[in-house]
């Protein structure tokens, strides 16, 4: 066992928070009452694979929590038990519980133990339940959960190991597992071989042996369990104390299994009254807080379809065609050139026509090729937007039950690809915004019936691609965006002043400004006021931006434009001084050439332009790069005004040039961060141009004027 | 050759114990430097660099290296030498330098490229105390070839990012 496990943690985990979607959206999608099959048996693989997993690598407190887990879910695929809204819910709880418990031994912390004793005493609550007396229930519940903790040690065990035909095909070996057993104590083995094969009969791959195994010396059940680990649903495996006087009250706490499935089977009349009593009795413990979340850690491996593998390799292949047949036409016009300098041919002048005419046809194959191999090598990257919006009928889920309110969830266009980076970090804010539209947007249902609308609230997400951009809609038929309250309250938070006349979407998009909440009461699901702010920032940060439409009563639409990726951007290129730089389009407003009649200095410091009817600062570029700047005077420059902050910002550059596409490439790599700069890219013809960080120009603008480095 | 035969370690200090290490000499003037040539990446010729803006001196810019955008260093400047015109033999040693916790490539810009050799570690002696005038961290030690004096440069230390840091916070203000 020298193996080191931990190499195997990463996969573990990763696995193991799949397994953990997958169980909360199948059970989402489960029906009480009937419970289809199919569903439970998604949702056991799934508890199954993390137990064993759990097990394997020793995170015992998982592996036991799921096995409670698996035998109610057990139950419910047997038919056995009925699938009811309260075992539901209390499953969903404990896939959070779950979570919790994998996080913590992802990141080395302690686990809260509270709550999972809490899940403990409700699933085996639900387990045990014959009676509606719940106190006894808790008890019983809790009682289990020391069993399952200390599993007992004896003297001595009889482990009776009848494995199946097929245990060899799996790769087991059972002479391991016996030196595993003799490594705990001392073992003997009586093997028994009535079932086995005449010889001609024998299939070499099959196992016919069985097992009486005798194992003496201070061993816990656990330990034994752990060497079947593997094997469990593979064999017949039955382990018995030897010493006869603790029999039978180790065998109460050694088989779960019995106690629990027994009660059940024979209680079923009564199983239906116990949930509604059980959820009031629960309510304070499902209110237990869990530890706090951590911020889910950005993996650093990417599952990859194969599909979009084999693509990859075919342009590859078509890649290598097209090089081969330009080295042909290379081979073509070398000979040709050998046999002009050599005098010899006359006719070569018509070769070299037609070769020249394969070359031009082999390098647009050739740019065709590349393009689509980067599309493919991008499209790696790529992961539908499922990933995140399957976490939202969990929360509408959670939030309904919770703010009383009926509310139906629409998804479409899951399937819509973004780039990983651009996706591990756009699920807080878009969850933001849908617990914001469930808080503040979709009404109570009394509210809503008076209003003449449906009961029922509808939320409906979307998601898909325009243009190079992925849009992304948040729609409510709520109550919208009450203007007249968010005025007041923009007022009040100095956030506008009383005399500023602020057209309808002005203000809509007050609702994103730092420290603005206009719920009334400051609920635990959203009204803290750092909450929309932090939205916009966060989409700002990956290149994005949100915008809200709202009508009054109608209900209002969130549109999220993300660039599809982090890796290409649409740039306008422009001179300063000798150098290209690229400018990032989504910050560009606008540019223009300087009037000078709009031009005015503040405090013979600053230059401030008057655009139309606003005040915009002049930053010129020469002077942040501390280039030689002769021209005193602006008129007819060219100026381009960005996005800073949601301020306009008008930065002088020497001449623009075109827009195009460009592939981000990290300065830092290989150098250090640039504050002006975001990145670098490489044009066309080789050369390296950077990447403007406006937010960084203007900071370096504004140190340099404190510094009187600049003078306007 | 008996070195030969040896695992290429990248790391001069694991090689202690081998009795001797190759080392690429490049011309400054006329005096003549060394690097531990396991990190020579490659030399080019001098080409246009794009120039950041706000950097120091010595940083010239950056280049295209087959997609990596690549930082390029004028050892003149870097150590105070007077500059001189770049000319055909100007060449860019691009080379691999560890420190703060990963590897960098950069390039240095040298008058041109000289010698490689075999210093055994103990010829290698420790460079005298030269007073403030000179640096003596970026020297790992001099050694005396063929009747020249050749002195090995640390590259860790010479390129290391707080120098580029201080330069850059110490230029910005220089410009003013």
């Amino acid at each position: 066992m020298s193996i080191d496990m931990s190499q195997f943690h990463e996969a573990f985990f990763e696995e193991s928070f799949e397994g953990l979607e997958i169980m909360e959206s199948e059970l989402l999608t489960l029906d009480v009452g009937e419970g289809d099959e199919e569903i439970i048996n998604t949702i056991f693989r799934a508890a199954h694979s993390i137990k064993g997993g759990a097990g394997t690598f020793g995170f015992m407190n998982v592996s036991e929590f799921t096995h409670v887990m698996e035998t109610l879910l057990d139950e419910m695929r047997d038919g056995s038990r009925e699938v009811t809204q309260f075992a539901v819910d209390s499953l969903l709880e404990s896939v959070d519980v779950l979570r919790t418990m994998l996080e913590s031994a992802r990141d080395n912390t302690e686990v809260d133990e509270d709550m999972v004793a809490a899940r403990y005493a409700v699933l085996n609550g639900i387990l045990k339940d014959k009676s509606s007396d719940s106190s006894a229930k808790e008890d019983a519940g809790a009682s289990l959960v020391e069993a399952s903790v200390d599993k007992p040690i004896a003297e001595g065990w009889q482990i009776s190991f009848i494995p199946h035909t097929d245990l060899l095909m799996a790769g087991n070996d059972p002479v391991r597992m016996f030196r595993a057993l003799s490594e705990l104590g001392e073992l003997s083995a009586k093997v028994d071989y009535s079932n086995l094969q005449p010889f001609t009969e024998l299939a070499p791959e099959d196992l016919y042996l069985s097992w009486l195994l005798t194992l003496t010396g201070g061993v816990s059940q656990a330990d034994i369990e752990e060497v079947f680990e593997w094997v469990e649903d593979d064999c017949d495996l039955t382990i018995t104390p030897l010493d006869v006087s603790v029999q039978n009250e180790q065998a109460s706490v050694a088989e779960p299994d019995t106690i629990v499935r027994e009660p059940v089977i024979s209680n079923e009349s009564v199983k239906e009254e116990v949930p509604e009593i059980s959820v009031v009795d629960n309510a304070p413990v499902t209110k237990k807080p869990a530890v706090k979340p951590k911020k889910a850690t950005e993996s650093a491996s990417i599952r990859v379809g194969i599909d979009k593998v084999d693509e990859i390799i075919n342009l590859v292949g078509e890649l290598v065609i097209t090089q081969s047949m330009l080295d042909q036409v290379g081979e073509d016009l070398e000979a040709n050139a050998e046999a002009v300098s050599a005098n010899v041919d006359s006719g070569s002048q018509k070769t070299n026509a037609d070769i020249l005419l394969r070359l031009s046809k082999g390098l647009a194959q050739l740019e065709r090729n590349t393009r689509e191999l980067q599309d493919g090598v991008m499209r790696i990257r790529m992961l539908p937007i499922s990933f995140v919006f399957s976490r939202m009928p969990r929360l509408v889920h959670d939030l309904s039950s919770k703010l009383n309110k009926k509310i139906e969830l629409l998804v479409s266009g899951e399937e819509t690809e973004l780039d990983k980076t651009v996706m591990e970090n756009i699920g807080d804010p878009l969850v933001h915004l849908v617990r914001n539209a469930l808080d503040h947007g979709i009404e109570t249902p009394d509210i809503r019936l008076a209003a003449g609308k449906p009961e029922v609230g509808t939320l409906s997400l979307n998601a898909y691609h325009q243009g190079g951009n992925v849009i992304i809609e948040i729609k409510d038929d709520g109550a919208g965006i009450n203007k007249a309250k968010v005025r007041t309250k923009a007022i009040e938070k100095g956030v506008i002043s009383e005399t500023d006349y602020l057209t309808d979407d002005e203000i809509n998009h007050l609702i994103f400004a730092p420290g603005f909440s206009t719920a009334e009461v400051v609920s635990d699901v959203s009204g803290r006021g750092v909450g929309m702010d932090v939205v916009k920032t966060s989409i700002n940060k990956l290149g994005g931006r949100v915008v809200v439409e709202s009508e009054e009563g109608k209900g209002s639409v969130f549109t999220i434009r993300l660039p599809l990726t982090l890796a290409i951007l649409d740039g306008q290129l422009v001179t300063v001084g000798s150098e290209s730089y690229v400018i990032p389009l989504i910050a560009i407003i606008e540019s223009l050439q300087i009037d000078r009649a709009q031009i005015n200095a503040v405090a013979g410091k600053a230059e401030v332009y008057k655009l139309r009817d606003e005040y915009i600062p002049i930053i010129r570029a020469r002077a942040v790069f501390g280039l030689e700047d002769k021209k005193t005077d602006l008129h007819e420059s060219l100026m381009v005004i960005v996005e800073v902050d949601g301020a306009p910002v008008g930065i002088i550059v020497d001449d623009l040039q075109g827009q195009q596409q460009v592939v981000i490439k990290s300065l830092e790599t290989n150098y250090r961060k640039v504050e002006t700069m975001s990145g670098a890219t490489i044009l066309g013809d080789g050369t390296v141009a950077l990447i403007w960080d406006v937010n960084g120009m203007v900071n370096v603008h504004k140190k340099k004027l404190n510094n009187g480095v600049i003078k306007a | 050759m008996s070195t030969s035969l040896e695992p290429v370690s990248d790391d001069v200090e694991a090689n202690d114990n081998i009795h001797e290490n190759q080392y690429l000499t490049f011309l400054l003037g006329d005096e003549e430097y060394g690097v531990d040539i396991l990190r020579v990446q490659e030399i080019r010729g001098w080409d246009s660099v794009t120039t950041i803006p706000n950097a120091p001196a010595f940083i010239k810019g950056v280049i295209n290296l087959r997609g990596t955008i690549v930082s390029i260093l004028d050892l003149r400047e870097r150590f105070g030498i007077e500059s001189v015109d770049y000319n055909e033999l100007t060449v860019v040693v691009v080379l691999r330098v560890k420190g703060e916790g990963k590897d960098r490539i950069m390039g240095v810009v040298v008058d041109a490229v000289s010698e490689v050799y075999h210093i055994a570690e103990n010829d290698l002696k420790d460079p005298p105390d030269l007073g403030y005038a000179i640096n003596m961290d970026y020297m790992k030690g001099m050694a005396t070839v063929d009747n020249k004096m050749v002195s090995i440069l640390d590259i860790d230390q010479l390129m290391s990012l707080k120098d580029i840091d201080d330069a850059t916070e110490s230029g910005g203000k220089a410009e003013a």
